[in-house]
């Protein structure tokens, strides 16, 4: 079963050397004394997409979130562009986030506003707090934002309230509002844990597509490990705040999956 | 615990719906004792009720037809309910304005703990008192005229908005803003863009109510010297002018009918 | 920045037309109404200049607060004046229940099919909000002559709106499934309304109830300043003295007796909902 899909077209850009992201001995703890992140270190390229995949409170969301500090990390450093994000503060850190696209996996849209300007609030970091207020976007960043949407395949949806949207749909305009940040690296939360299986794939193809043609590295954390093995150059298996696989998907064997999730009553 | 295994019997049942409208009589039985004890206590009497509705009568009697005939009373009218109009705009704006930020400083999910300890403290003063009590304090201190009236409506227009505006910011989805935070959108952005969508219905929903509100106390600060139609009111029912009672409370019904209907309508704009 | 302009250029904007001038309209509306309102508006700025040492000496006058004016046994104390203002909320809220439940039943259409009667009902509600409390105290006094019956009434008319209205709607929020289970066993309209109404909208009853007391006790407070009974009376004695010292005592009893209702009535309320 979680061989069936490596057949599937994967982007022609492979991994290639010169590390845009580093990680070094990352550590988070919500609770004093007891770590979620134990110690992660990673290096991750240009141009590659990578998996992390975990069962279930196994620190896979805090990885994601500790690197564009939505959550803060107790010890270790995370270097990106010659900055280390883990020691940035106010605005340094605001401008850093700004050159990182995040998609969650309950999309996260603002409910209420329009799809148009959930996604120019992927601009919001680099605009004054006048312009946002009258919704006074440059012209050129309202050209972009209407490029992406025809991109993510919702032409015509612009005025759309985001709450009139399927599961689907929201999911691309988060992807949209990430790209307008025009990021250097994108992150992605459990970005298809709310769809059904079609929409995931579609969700996952359109994802790897744009993050390919755009050079960016995507980080993707997942449930699905056949998704993973479709999609990913580099699939991570984290078990217990540890990574305890690192390498291509045809590396990866059902004893790594054991040791990722134990029990193997789940593989047949 | 044994009681549990017990199967339940008819009796059970009838024992059940017995107690149950037992007690429900002697609550009944309670409320009546109780209001025949406080009737007693403040001498209300049957005689008096009857003497009361021959006043009454009397009163409706000499109310119609109301005086509106009077140019000078009419004058009088007038300007009382012009500087009504005055307080109740007056503190509706500055009290929606104050409201807003300290509405968002008293949100504890938005700011540190003692930030918001010390904005719902003011709140909290705001609320303490009844607008009318407010008023005579601010007689006090700046002296009779509408300025008093202002000042008291803007502290109640702001113990009112400004906590339901923190208890709505407090109910707010806090993905929304997590996404937001993820762009690197500033603290102002972020409240532009992914709080105040959540909830603008609701502010402007506590705004409109509390303009009519205004509008209703603006003619009763008067009464303690707070300015507007409320000192006419209570002169004209000094001197038993009925009939030009009766005038200024159709009036006054008027106004805030059209209040009313207008807060409706701006509703309906902005939502 | 943005690559090839000349086709992708399209325009957004927040707003439909309409919306806009609707917007525009009523910011105007609104920006006329407060640049109105502070150029006609009397203030004597001398008293402004006047405010801190007013303010300094109303809390000199405040203090000592004359704890002794508490409890007279004359009567004139806070103590009885507090004492009659709890008698003045709760018998007007018990009356204001009673006068409301008729007007209610007519204010719901599905009760009272009758738009005429609905309409009546509906008249009876708005005039009795739209009359402030002290207003209606003002009219009960002419009645009544000053003292608390005159409060009482003042209360129960200005709640009548308040209860009914919140009744009416609870009651047009009925189901109408038992409503028509009762009418196929042939039941009359009294039993209707005692087996499938009054079932279906008590705790709403109960609770509206409630919350119109615990306002009633805040205006109840101040009901005395035209005569009507209660502690407001007692307030309007010692301003008229200058005795702010048993003003402070008067605002702070108020206080409490406030804080005390507002917590008894998140109580009652758990209980009830």
């Amino acid at each position: 079963m979680t061989n069936a899909t490596a057949a599937a077209p994967r982007p022609s850009a492979g991994p290639v050397e010169g590390s845009a992201l580093s990680l070094k001995d990352l550590t988070v703890a919500y609770v004093p004394g007891r770590p979620v992140l134990k110690g992660v270190s990673l290096d991750i390229a240009d141009r590659s997409v990578i998996a992390i995949i975990g069962p279930s409170g196994t620190g896979k969301s805090t990885l994601i979130r500790a690197i564009n500090r939505l959550v803060t990390p107790n010890s270790g450093s995370i270097h990106f562009k010659g900055q280390d994000l883990a020691r940035l503060r106010g605005r340094a850190l605001r401008a850093a986030r700004c050159r990182i696209g995040m998609v969650f996996q309950e999309y996260n849209l603002v409910e209420r506003l329009s799809v148009m300007e959930n996604v120019l609030s992927g601009r919001l970091g680099t605009l004054p707090v006048w312009r946002v207020w009258l919704r006074a976007f440059p012209k050129h960043d309202i050209s972009r934002a209407f490029d992406l949407l025809d991109q993510v395949g919702l032409a015509g949806f612009a005025a759309q309230r985001a709450d009139a949207l399927s599961g689907g749909q929201r999911q691309r305009v988060g992807i949209a509002r990430a790209l307008m940040q025009d990021p250097d690296l994108l992150l992605a939360d459990e970005p298809t844990s709310s769809l059904d299986p079609k929409t995931s794939v579609e969700i996952m193809e359109l994802m790897t597509q744009l993050a390919g043609q755009r050079g960016v590295p995507l980080i993707v954390n997942m449930h699905q490990v056949d998704l993973a093995r479709r999609f990913a150059h580099r699939i991570i298996g984290m078990s217990g705040g540890h990574v305890v696989f690192d390498g291509p998907p045809d590396t990866l064997e059902d004893h790594h999956l054991h040791q990722i999730y134990g029990g193997e009553g789940w593989l047949t | 615990m044994a009681d549990l295994s017990r199967t339940p019997s008819p009796s059970d049942a009838r024992d059940d719906g017995l107690r149950s409208s037992w007690l429900a009589r002697l609550g009944w039985l309670a409320l009546f004792a109780y209001v025949v004890y406080a009737l007693s206590i403040l001498n209300f009497n049957v005689a008096r009720m009857l003497a009361g509705l021959a006043n009454a009568a009397e009163l409706l009697g000499r109310m119609f037809p109301p005086l509106f005939s009077r140019a000078d009373l009419r004058e009088l009218m007038f300007a009382g309910l012009l500087e009504s109009l005055q307080i109740a705009v007056l503190a509706s704006a500055v009290g929606i304005l104050v409201s807003l930020p300290l509405g968002v400083l008293a949100a504890r999910n938005l700011m540190p703990a003692w930030l918001s300890w010390i904005a719902r403290g003011v709140i909290m003063l705001c609320r303490s008192f009844h607008p009318i009590i407010v008023a005579i304090l601010f007689v006090k201190a700046v002296g009779f005229g509408a300025l008093a009236g202002i000042l008291a409506l803007i502290v109640a227009s702001i113990g009112f908005i400004a906590k339901l505006f923190a208890e709505a910011i407090e109910e707010i989805s806090l993905k929304q803003v997590e996404a937001v935070r993820a762009t690197g959108a500033g603290f102002f952005n972020m409240l532009i863009f992914a709080v105040l969508p959540q909830v603008n219905a609701r502010f402007i929903g506590f705004a409109t109510y509390q303009l009519d509100s205004n509008l209703r106390n603006s003619t009763m600060v008067g009464i303690v010297g707070g300015g507007g139609i409320g000192g006419t009111l209570q002169a004209a029912f000094g001197r038993f002018d009925y009939d030009f009672v009766c005038a200024i409370l159709i009036t006054i019904i008027a106004m805030i009918m059209i209040g009313e209907i207008l807060s409706q309508r701006l509703r309906a704009i902005f939502l | 920045m943005s690559g090839p302009v000349a086709i992708a250029e399209r325009e957004w904007t927040r707003f439909t037309p309409a919306q806009r001038i609707g917007r525009w309209l009523t910011y105007l509306l609104a920006i006329a109404a407060v640049v109105w309102a502070v150029r006609t508006v009397e203030v004597i700025p001398e008293f402004l200049l006047d405010a801190p040492q007013q303010v300094a000496d109303l809390f000199r006058r405040m203090w000592p607060i004359d704890w002794a004016h508490y409890y007279q046994a004359n009567g004139l104390g806070v103590h009885h004046a507090l004492v009659e203002t709890l008698h003045i909320a709760t018998l007007g809220t018990i009356m204001a229940a009673g006068l409301a439940l008729p007007v209610a039943l007519l204010a719901a259409r599905n009760v009272t099919p009758f738009a005429p009667a609905n309409f009546f009902a509906k008249l009876i509600l708005v005039s009795s909000r739209s009359v402030n409390s002290l207003v209606w105290a003002l009219l009960f006094v002419a009645v009544f002559g000053p003292g608390p019956l005159a409060g009482t009434f003042a209360i129960a008319f200005r709640s009548i709106g308040f209860v009914g209205k919140l009744l009416g709607e609870a009651l047009e929020e009925t189901g109408k499934g038992a409503i028509e289970a009762l009418e196929a066993t042939g039941a009359s309209k009294a039993n209707i309304l005692r087996m499938g109404y009054w079932p279906a909208v008590r705790p709403a009853f109960w609770s509206i109830v409630v919350f119109r007391w615990d306002i009633n006790v805040r205006e109840s407070a101040v009901l005395g300043l035209v005569g009507a009974g209660g502690i407001g009376m007692v307030i309007d004695t010692a301003l008229n003295t200058f005795r702010w010292d048993r003003v402070a005592l008067a605002l702070i009893s108020i206080l409490a007796v406030v804080l005390v209702a507002e917590v008894l009535v998140t109580f009652v309320r758990k209980r009830i909902l």
